[in-house]
């Protein structure tokens, strides 16, 4: 057992600015996640109720385990677009009847639940983390379909979905529909392709196409009922397996073929008995600096986030802008990569490479705790071979097959957000703290560059260089790379799984680690470990 | 001498039997119905003897039977107990007979006091104080209230008091009907009512050497219908007219003398306040109250019967009384929903600080005599009562506060019980200044004396506590992510829901546990929940829970009161769903009698059959105006509770 120590003082005035900061940033969140929890607003809130039936939401609340954790994935998603926050779907993992299942609900409170391209990308993922873990799919359906206004974004890609269901089931791992409404037209492959459909007496709707669509087609007089109504996909069609009396009728029976699914997680069992961190998790809001060209130091957060504070650290003296290590969360066994200073030197990079090759010799999940600024530059770091060392980190990566977890802290920029696993390096799932920040370089390094290269520009062509023009640039560019780099933004763009409190990180690491592990855990082969 | 012992009963009084036995080196053979196969009296007797079938007239009543029993055990005495054939002078004769000891009186002594009409008539010639009896055809307006009884009756049966002339008859018949089922004996008298008398009594103990003692007193006047609940020794009336006591005991010394009685027996008076009393009638066994006498006089009253029942003499005696003590009768019944007895499995019972089970506690304490342990099932078929409470302290206040206070804490689980009405009497005023009579009920109300202990308030954190205890149990039983944080959501969108029954009244509890704690439950905050203690902090008052769930049952017990809740599941399952209209069988028992038939037009309040259980026929009656049109059971027929017996629809075809 190895204890880290803790230097943190809750009651240094630099403690207390962090904290406020980071709760200012909290409170905003919190506040667009209740503009996702609020779907189509009060009117069409009112009206799906009146007509009783249960939100999403409840619906979701309904089908988990009672006193079971829900992670919700990409609640921002939309964010800054033109559609609401939260693309008119819910998706998460939950407990239903002692199975993590990947839990996907449309909204029909906003805009009848129509699909617009946020829906199709968040729906995407969701699908992704469902394969890439092993997840049983359940979907709850009440969708309009496709918002046809935007439909060239979507029908195209869109096809994904039903590809999607029936490749989880080829690939075992069964996929419910739980239809509560409209599921038409294209919508209709939604229980179409999936393994178990359940259809609500009297409201669930799938066919398609309509009774105006038959008419002006065959000239077919016809009406709901007989083109899609539950009762007759009970009795006649087929389509449905189970008929529900009404939604907790269908919720219910959703819930008993959980039950039934005879569901055996194929990764390792956690331990059991494990402590809790010794270090109080709260502490975690005051350890972000407020202006991120100030490092911390990481082993705060590990001593905060990984059981009994126990921290093995390899290659302690080596590269030491990089903490690597071993712990554990949750009872699950984890390597840790932190970001100690920021900059990734040659020496980081291969201790970087050489530990993701022994966690993959010991079939053992990463952790990337991202503060990186980048790979360094400089002449005598590209003359020590830096690209060569980041891109020994980078190969390590992206090769890896152990499954790996990416938290954005601080910083993450550069190819430093590549090397430590960033979005295009499929992590299993990507979390960031409402103090992050990810873009090609900071915003002031960024505008500078731009200032730079127009002031040659204009130099070449014997311009003279407006000094106001250039200072107006610059703001305009570090403002606009600063509100994109920001964890909202990029959350809205789908670039992140979510923006968590720092003081659930074990948590949802704890969640996650359980996730993954529905799924086979197994590193790479091929080669023995490379020293560096 | 005695040397293996056959309990011709069942319940608490064959394991008090039995623990004497055991303290006097003598073996103990038990018998059982059917339904009583698993009881704890089987359990600790060294041998038991199966009686086929449940019914008392099938088993425990079977004279052939238990005398058959004692032979195939090889017992050579018979302790018959209370009730069932312990006044039974035929089984007296057949267990001699047999040439196997009785452990009770002769049976010519039982056979006079048997009847109640021949027993009344010796007491007179006595010089005991008796009411006159009254000709059933004679009675006037002056004479009412009058009690008809039945002259071989106990226990309350075939006694009803009659207040009106025209309904004279009616009872009289009823009574008889009653006697004649219970006891195969119709005979019914009639005599004045005393609404407002004190039932006392002389335990009385003679040997067959001549000895003849009056071993202090009991009252034992708070009743329902006619049935004994709470019982003391000594009687605060007696104590408050100690005048009383010699004559007492001389009435009940002259009662057994006149009869030359042997063995444990029960003289009753019915007494007034001014001290005046009158024979009742002579119970000829050991009583259900006798741990009272023994707690205070620290006599073992069945040592001391089975001694008698070896020929020994009674030793010098008998002892004086010392300090006080009370007995309440626990019953697994509903005092207000008209006493309905109540059955099924008893998840837990427990006491606290039970100084001695069967014995006399040393020195002040509690003493429990109990026919059930946990995990138990309280058949429908015999008597519910599950145990008897007995307090014994130096004086009559402070074994009263003991008593309620141990009942108040007891857990008792999976059956309604009258422990709150006991813990609402032992600490009424009334009681405590000893003004009990037969009117208890009457005169301080039963229907607030059966008002639940725990208020609104307790049964709303009740609920919280469990909804609470849940939680942590779910938690505690999750395939997975069992450590994370109960109900975490990163997204806060609803909070948890438990929903939760109390009576007709159904609880929702709504709560969210945070970093910050228990959120949704003003001034309510969560100290500590696990799936067996939930305290909370009320007020900034810290409340300790103690939770047991069972399938279908949240039990909550605290200071504030005992509380049983029933989950209500968050889905019906339409196929479980019974069609509007239905009558469900309130209890398990035998349909006795159907009064109406499918296609029939019923009124609300109709009776449409009858049902027996516990030895009551309770009526199920027409729950609206409509159709029967379904009646799924027939007379004889044995129903769970539950069950659907009929369907009644409103709409008129």
């Amino acid at each position: 057992m190895t204890v880290l120590q803790s230097t943190v003082d809750t009651r240094s005035a630099e403690y207390g600015a962090n904290r406020e900061a980071m709760l200012a940033k909290l409170a905003e969140i919190d506040a667009e996640h209740a503009k996702a929890v609020a779907g189509g607003g009060e009117k069409y809130v009112d009206r799906h109720r009146s007509r009783g039936k249960l939100l999403v939401r409840e619906r979701i609340e309904l089908l988990l385990d009672p006193d079971s954790p829900f992670l919700e994935l990409s609640p921002l998603a939309a964010w800054g677009s033109d559609y609401r926050v939260g693309a008119s779907v819910v998706t998460g993992i939950g407990v239903v009847e002692g199975v993590e299942c990947l839990i996907c609900g449309s909204d029909p409170t906003v805009k009848g639940g129509a699909s617009n391209p946020w829906t199709a990308k968040k729906s995407f993922r969701a699908a992704d983390i469902a394969a890439q873990n092993g997840l049983p799919t359940i979907n709850l359906v009440e969708s309009g379909g496709a918002d046809l206004p935007t439909q060239k974004e979507i029908f195209i890609p869109g096809g994904r979905i039903f590809r999607d269901l029936t490749r989880a089931s080829a690939a075992r791992t069964p996929t419910v529909a739980l239809v509560f409404g409209n599921s038409t037209a294209g919508g209709a492959y939604l229980p179409g392709m999936s393994d178990y459909v359940v259809m609500v007496k009297e409201r669930a709707k799938v066919f398609l196409g309509g009774p105006p669509l038959v008419k002006m087609a065959t000239g077919e007089e016809s009406d709901d009922e007989s083109l899609g109504g539950a009762e007759m996909h009970a009795r006649t069609s087929g389509l449905a397996d189970y008929l529900a009396a009404d939604e907790q009728d269908a919720i219910r029976i959703g819930r008993r073929i959980v039950a039934r699914l005879n569901w055996r997680k194929q990764g390792p069992a956690p331990d059991e008995d494990y402590a809790e961190p010794r270090y109080d998790p709260e502490d975690l809001l005051g350890i972000v600096p407020t202006d991120l060209k100030t490092p911390f130091d990481p082993r705060e957060v590990i001593a905060r986030i990984v059981d009994g504070s126990d921290f093995d650290e390899f290659k302690p003296l080596y590269g030491t802008s990089l903490v690597t290590g071993w712990a554990r969360v949750h009872g699950y066994p984890v390597g840790v990569l932190a970001n100690a200073r920021g900059v990734l030197f040659s020496e980081e990079s291969q201790k970087a490479a050489q530990f993701i090759q022994l966690a993959n010799q010991i079939d053992t999940p990463l952790l990337f705790l991202h503060n990186t600024t980048g790979y360094m530059v400089g002449k005598e770091y590209e003359q020590g071979g830096i690209i060569k060392h980041g891109a020994m980190m980078i190969n390590a990566v992206s090769n890896s097959r152990v499954p790996h977890l990416s938290i954005l802290m601080g910083a993450s920029y550069g190819a430093g957000h590549y090397g430590m696993c960033g979005r295009a390096y499929d992590p299993r799932f990507l979390f960031a703290w409402p103090s992050a920040k990810s873009a090609v370089m900071g915003p002031q390094q960024l505008a500078g560059v731009l200032s730079i290269v127009a002031r040659q520009a204009a130099a070449g062509r014997g311009q003279d260089y407006s000094e106001e023009h250039d200072a107006a640039m610059r703001a305009m560019v570090e403002n606009q790379i600063e509100a994109e780099s920001l964890p909202i933004f990029l959350s809205g763009m789908l670039y992140d799984d979510g923006i968590i409190d720092p003081r659930d990180t074990r948590t949802v690491l704890g969640l996650c680690l359980s996730t993954i592990h529905n799924g086979p855990i197994s590193g790479a082969g091929g080669f023995g470990v490379f020293r560096m | 001498m005695i040397t293996r012992l056959l309990v011709a009963n069942r319940g608490e009084i064959a394991r008090r039997v039995f623990r004497t036995c055991r303290t006097l080196g003598i073996a103990t053979v038990a018998v059982y119905s059917d339904a009583d196969a698993d009881a704890p009296h089987v359990r600790e007797a060294d041998a038991a003897v199966r009686l086929p079938g449940t019914a008392p007239a099938d088993t425990y009543l079977r004279a052939d039977l238990l005398v058959a029993a004692a032979r195939t055990a090889g017992a050579d005495a018979v302790h018959p107990g209370y009730g069932f054939l312990s006044e039974n002078a035929g089984f007296a004769r057949a267990v001699t007979d047999a040439g196997l000891t009785w452990v009770g009186p002769p049976a010519a002594a039982i056979e006079r006091m048997g009847s109640k009409v021949e027993a009344k008539r010796i007491m007179a010639e006595a010089g005991v104080p008796v009411l006159s009896e009254l000709d059933s055809d004679a009675v006037t307006e002056a004479d009412l209230p009058v009690l008809v009884k039945a002259s071989a009756g106990g226990g309350g049966r075939g006694m009803r008091v009659v207040r009106s002339l025209d309904e004279l008859a009616e009872q009289v018949d009823g009574a008889r009907a009653e006697a004649e089922s219970a006891f195969g004996d119709g005979t019914v008298f009639v005599e004045p009512y005393l609404a407002t008398g004190r039932h006392i009594e002389v335990q009385v103990m003679c040997d067959a050497h001549g000895a003849v003692w009056a071993v202090g007193e009991r009252e034992c006047s708070i009743q329902r219908r006619h049935q004994k609940i709470v019982e003391e020794s000594p009687s605060p009336l007696v104590e408050r007219r100690p005048e009383m006591r010699e004559e007492l005991f001389d009435a009940a010394r002259d009662a057994a003398k006149a009869i030359g009685y042997v063995g444990a027996g029960t003289v009753e008076f019915l007494a007034d306040d001014s001290g005046r009393f009158y024979f009742l009638e002579m119970n000829t066994r050991l009583q259900v109250e006798h741990p009272v006498t023994e707690c205070v006089t620290g006599l073992d009253l069945v040592g001391l019967q089975l001694g008698i029942a070896e020929g020994r003499p009674l030793p010098a005696g008998p002892p004086p009384s010392l300090g006080h003590a009370i007995e309440v009768r626990l019953y697994a019944e509903n005092p207000a929903q008209d006493w309905r007895p109540h059955s099924g499995t008893l998840h837990r019972f427990e006491v606290p600080g039970v100084g001695a089970e069967f014995t006399i506690p040393l020195g002040t304490g509690i003493r429990l005599d109990s026919g059930v342990e946990s995990g138990d099932v309280v058949s429908p078929h015999y008597d519910p009562m599950l145990a008897k409470v007995i307090s014994v302290a130096p004086t009559r206040d402070v074994a009263a506060r003991a008593l309620a206070s141990a009942l108040t804490r007891a857990r008792i689980h999976g059956v309604t019980t009258n422990r709150d009405l006991l813990v609402r009497i032992l600490t009424h005023p009334a009681f405590l200044a000893g003004d009990t009579d037969t009117a208890f009920f009457d005169t301080h109300d039963l229907g607030t004396l059966a008002t639940p202990l725990a208020d609104d308030d307790a049964v709303r954190l009740s609920a919280l506590a469990a909804a609470l205890a849940d939680a942590a149990a779910n938690r505690a039983a999750a395939r997975v992510q069992g450590r994370l944080p109960s109900g975490w959501r990163n997204v806060v969108a609803a909070p948890q829901r438990k929903r939760f029954t109390h009576g007709t009244a159904e609880h929702e509890v709504t709560y969210r546990l945070t970093r910050d704690g228990l959120t949704g439950q003003d001034g309510v905050d969560l100290v500590t929940a696990t799936p067996d203690t939930v305290v909370l902090d009320v007020a900034g008052l810290r409340r300790r829970f103690d939770v047991a769930a069972y399938p279908g049952l949240s039990c909550v017990d605290s200071p504030l009161g005992s509380v049983a809740l029933v989950p209500v599941g968050r889905f019906t399952d339409p196929a479980a769903q019974v069609a509007a209209g239905s009558l469900l069988a309130p209890m398990p028992g035998t349909v006795v009698r159907v009064a109406a038939a499918v296609g029939d037009e019923v009124r609300t309040g109709q009776p449409l059959l009858w049902l027996e259980a516990m030895k009551m026929q309770h009526q199920v009656n027409a729950p609206a105006d409509g159709v029967l049109t379904e009646l799924g059971v027939a007379a004889g027929d044995q129903v769970e509770v539950g069950r659907v017996l009929a369907v009644v629809s409103k709409e008129v075809p």
